[in-house]
């Protein structure tokens, strides 16, 4: 079901949003539901704001025992519930559905304990993710994954999302950063994925429920691992006169055997947009940049930053600074972080793209966004996660333009076909969500989203929990294949399909 | 689906897909095996015998992507070898277990100790786990055979990638009852530059605390062993790190001959302290794999112990019933695995309410005609 289609009329809307408002007006006080327009306004949409849609009701229990008896009711109603934390996710995993109840967690948002000795922290969902590593620095711990939205981001949507950072080619995912998951089925029934061992008897659910985009289970408490934090951080900025020698540089270093802490490239339309903003000293001549990081103890650091100074030399680095302390290693990163606010300067309106790509064909990647750019007469700025081969191209454009708007969308449908033919993938981390249902189609076969439904079905037969998200239709997938043909935008007509 | 990379339909896959329609057909269950070096593991396998080794080779080894794309019948050492070639490993350390041969094989000349396949499907992993992560944690993508004989891709062969349930990584431990795994993507990593051993003389308790203490630190701690009053720790990173923390952390080095003997026969399950658990287990003992919280207290129970992960794994050989065992480990925030020995309770701790729901809910998912390694991870899936 598409979660903006409404098939029922104005007066039925009504009689639902009452239905529902009367049934968890019952579990719930009255200053935790919210029904009007004005009320419901801010949870229309998440961080993809080019798709809005109101909710019939926003809940916002405050117990556990509120949460459990929301889905009861909404179970017994056989009304959709979409699960929500800060609203940060960049492909609408929270936006509401149209007769559908969308549930704040934001309340939860309590640090239950620190163990150190243990080495996890306890944490209610709505937790922000910085606030993690704050509250365990006093035991020279920190929780290792860092979107780049960490200062809002919770860590219930980390989980949903199974969000990862600049540092998840040597630290992983928020899978590999987790014990346990606590939360309640879609029947409003307590559950468990995961355990404090390091593993559990059965299948390992919590690898599943992990990057499901909410639509499996409703996350309440997580467990995360802590790591011990490095003694030192020193980053390696190289610059080069060529992409295809940047990219050869990133391998190069992964054959020498240096697993870097973060690995991030920049191009130079987006070295000169972030420079413009931070000031951090980019070298504005470059073609391409790179950020190499090491952390560790100050022996291992010394040692892995003159073996990536002498690969990156050999590889041709037209310059190479390393950083003296620890404030301008901050600056090296601090153009990085602010890629996306120093795009939103730039340009009335971008478009974010997510694609993981191997490695190696980043340069072949890169020359043909350079091409998409003339084709659809648009900008494009590229940071990358040059590490583990994720993407962000943003494509510059005005929103308020209909006909950029579309072409911006055609742009991004490109790069995203691409990057699965070229052996890579439509999100690395933001997610599918309702953004990127279409290019699914591209990704996966027809059973191999057959045997996806019948996933959801096991969690959740009634298909309440977050429905329209993260697998299209059969019929969705019929009339993208059609639209692309009659508009004739499918790009790569020499490679086979399925 | 042509723009993912695609397993190769050969003769082999070919016969492995007319098997499954053959076993749909007459409705008869099928036993995957790769090597058999796993079929004390779980429950006893059961149904017609689906040989997944002819399934065989390394299809795609990118060392600078730090990816390798295997088939499911490769030998784990066949694996590793062609890792090692390139300075890389398969970190997690699977066991390779000896395989007894089977009596007038020839095939007893080549090595038959676990297959891929076989290794994701168990989901077993080494000394290293605590520090590096387990199989699921370096599984990057799989295909599987579902009983139409479509071949089904998940995942992929990048590091990031959230497009869809992540179907590859539930495979890992599924032993078989999702159905076939054809070929698995998975992580490697580059190989470390130095190594060391140390060893100290400890009592349990001791030991626990320590270990705790030192992995909240930013030390080179890689994998443990705590047996019969002796810590044995090694160390693995840059040369100068694990130099710095063997003057840091004290204790006897160990010889690295010694060493790397040492935690082979432990990965393997061939050392003093299982070879002992195999006798005490034709006695009439079982030997139990005890996951808990790593920090957990030392647990009350008789018989020998060697603990792993820091704390995290406990083998422990002794006579004591189930029920006590699983209350034990549940009570340490873990479960109990009858590894070897005594099963008339069930090879794994029983599941909780909702989860034995959703297991029974996926198994008719993905293998609706329950042809697939029936009964082997619970007696009812």
């Amino acid at each position: 079901m598409d979660p903006a289609a409404s098939p029922l009329t104005h007066a039925e809307r009504l009689r639902r949003q009452g239905e529902i408002v009367a049934a968890l007006g019952a579990v719930l006080p009255a200053h935790a539901l919210l029904w009007r327009r004005e009320e419901t306004l801010p949870y229309e949409c998440d961080g993809l704001t080019a798709y809005r849609q109101q909710p019939l009701v926003v809940a916002l229990p405050e117990t556990e025992a509120q949460v459990a008896a929301v889905l009861k009711a909404c179970h017994a109603l056989q009304v959709p519930v979409v699960a929500r934390g800060a609203g940060t996710g960049l492909s609408g995993g929270a936006l509401p559905h149209a007769l559908g109840v969308t549930l704040s967690l934001a309340k939860f948002n309590r640090i239950v304990r620190v163990d150190p000795m243990a080495r996890t922290a306890l944490v209610q969902c709505g937790v922000r993710n910085a606030a993690i590593s704050e509250a365990a620095a006093p035991h020279g711990l920190y929780y290792a994954p860092d979107p780049s939205s960490q200062i809002a981001c919770t860590i219930g949507g980390n989980v949903a999302e199974n969000s990862g950072g600049v540092h998840c080619l040597k630290y992983g995912l928020t899978l590999h950063n987790i014990l346990k998951v606590r939360g309640f089925t879609v029947e409003g029934e307590p559950v468990e994925f995961g355990a404090d061992a390091l593993d559990n008897a059965g299948l390992d659910l919590m690898s599943i429920v992990v990057g499901s985009e909410g639509m499996l289970a409703v996350t309440i408490e997580v467990t995360v691992r802590l790591l011990p934090e490095p003694r030192v951080a020193r980053c390696v900025m190289a610059s080069f006169d060529d992409i295809a020698k940047a990219g050869d540089a990133v391998a190069a270093i992964i054959a020498a055997g240096v697993i870097p802490a973060g690995l991030e490239m920049m191009d130079k339309p987006m070295t000169a947009a972030v420079e413009a903003f931070v000031h951090a000293g980019y070298d504005l001549d470059a073609v391409a940049i790179l950020l190499c990081e090491s952390d560790g103890t100050p022996e291992e650091v010394d040692e892995e930053i003159a073996r990536m100074q002498a690969v990156l030399s050999k590889a041709g680095a037209t310059r190479l600074e390393v950083s003296r302390d620890e404030a301008q290693r901050l600056k090296f990163w601090s153009g990085r972080k602010n890629a996306f606010p120093a795009s939103g300067r730039i340009s009335p309106d971008y478009m974010c793209m997510d694609s993981t790509i191997p490695r190696k064909r980043v340069a072949e990647m890169l020359t043909a966004i350079g091409q998409m750019e003339q084709k659809h007469r648009l900008r494009c700025v590229n940071v990358f996660h040059a590490g583990d081969g994720n993407l962000h191209p943003l494509i510059l454009f005005d929103a308020n333009d209909t006909d950029e708007l579309h072409r911006a969308e055609a742009f991004g449908a490109e790069i995203l076909e691409l990057s699965v033919a070229l052996g890579g993938t439509v999100t690395g981390e933001h997610g599918v969500g309702v953004e990127k249902l279409n290019s699914m189609c591209v990704q996966f076969s027809e059973q191999e989203r057959a045997l996806m439904f019948g996933v959801k079905a096991a969690f959740d037969p009634g298909g309440t929990l977050n429905p329209g998200k993260v697998i299209p239709t059969l019929h969705r997938c019929a009339e993208y294949g059609r639209m692309h043909v009659k508009k004739g935008l499918l790009p790569f007509p020499e490679l086979e399909r399925f | 689906m042509s723009a993912q990379p695609v397993v190769t339909e050969d003769a082999a896959l070919r016969r492995l897909i007319d098997r499954v329609a053959t076993a749909r057909a007459t409705r008869t269950p099928l036993q995957l095996r790769g090597h058999g070096s796993k079929d004390f593991y779980g429950e006893a396998p059961r149904g017609e015998l689906l040989d997944m080794a002819s399934l065989a080779g390394i299809a795609r080894y990118e060392p600078t992507e730090l990816v390798v794309t295997v088939r499911a019948g490769t030998p784990i050492t066949e694996l590793e070898a062609a890792l090692a070639a390139h300075g890389q490993c398969l970190a997690f350390e699977p066991p390779r277990f000896a395989t007894v041969p089977r009596r007038g094989a020839s095939e007893a000349t080549v090595p038959r100790s676990g297959t891929v396949g076989g290794m994701v499907a168990a989901g077993l992993a080494g000394p290293a786990r605590a520090a590096v992560g387990g199989v699921r944690d370096f599984v990057l993508g799989a295909a599987l055979l579902n009983a139409h004989g479509d071949v089904l891709r998940f995942g992929g062969e990048v590091m990031k990638n959230v497009a869809g349930y992540d179907v590859s990584r539930l495979l890992v431990g599924s032993l078989g009852i999702l159905g076939p795994i054809l070929e698995v993507s998975l992580k490697v990593l580059p190989l470390p530059p130095a190594r060391a051993t140390l060893r100290f003389e400890s009592p349990q308790a001791q030991a626990l605390e320590r270990l705790q203490r030192w992995a909240g630190q930013p030390l080179p701690l890689r994998a443990s062993a705590w047996w019969s009053d002796m810590l044995v720790l090694q160390l693995a990173g840059a040369e100068a790190a694990v130099r710095a923390a063997v003057q840091s952390l004290g204790g006897e080095v160990v010889d690295a001959q010694a060493a790397e003997q040492f935690w082979a026969g432990l990965r393997d399950q061939r050392d003093e302290f299982f070879a002992a658990a195999a006798d005490a287990v034709n006695a009439g003992a079982t030997l139990w794999r005890v996951s808990v919280a790593p920090h957990a207290p030392p647990l009350a129970t008789e018989g020998e112990q060697l603990i792993e992960w820091h704390g995290g794994q406990r083998w422990i050989v002794n006579e004591a019933d189930a029920p006590t065992m699983r209350a034990l480990a549940a009570a340490a925030g873990g479960h109990a695995t009858a590894f070897r020995g005594n099963k008339s309770a069930g090879a794994f701790s029983p599941l909780a309410a909702p989860l034995a729901r959703f297991h029974r809910e996926l198994k008719s998912r993905f293998d609706p005609n329950g042809l697939f390694n029936p009964g082997r991870l619970y007696p009812d899936l």
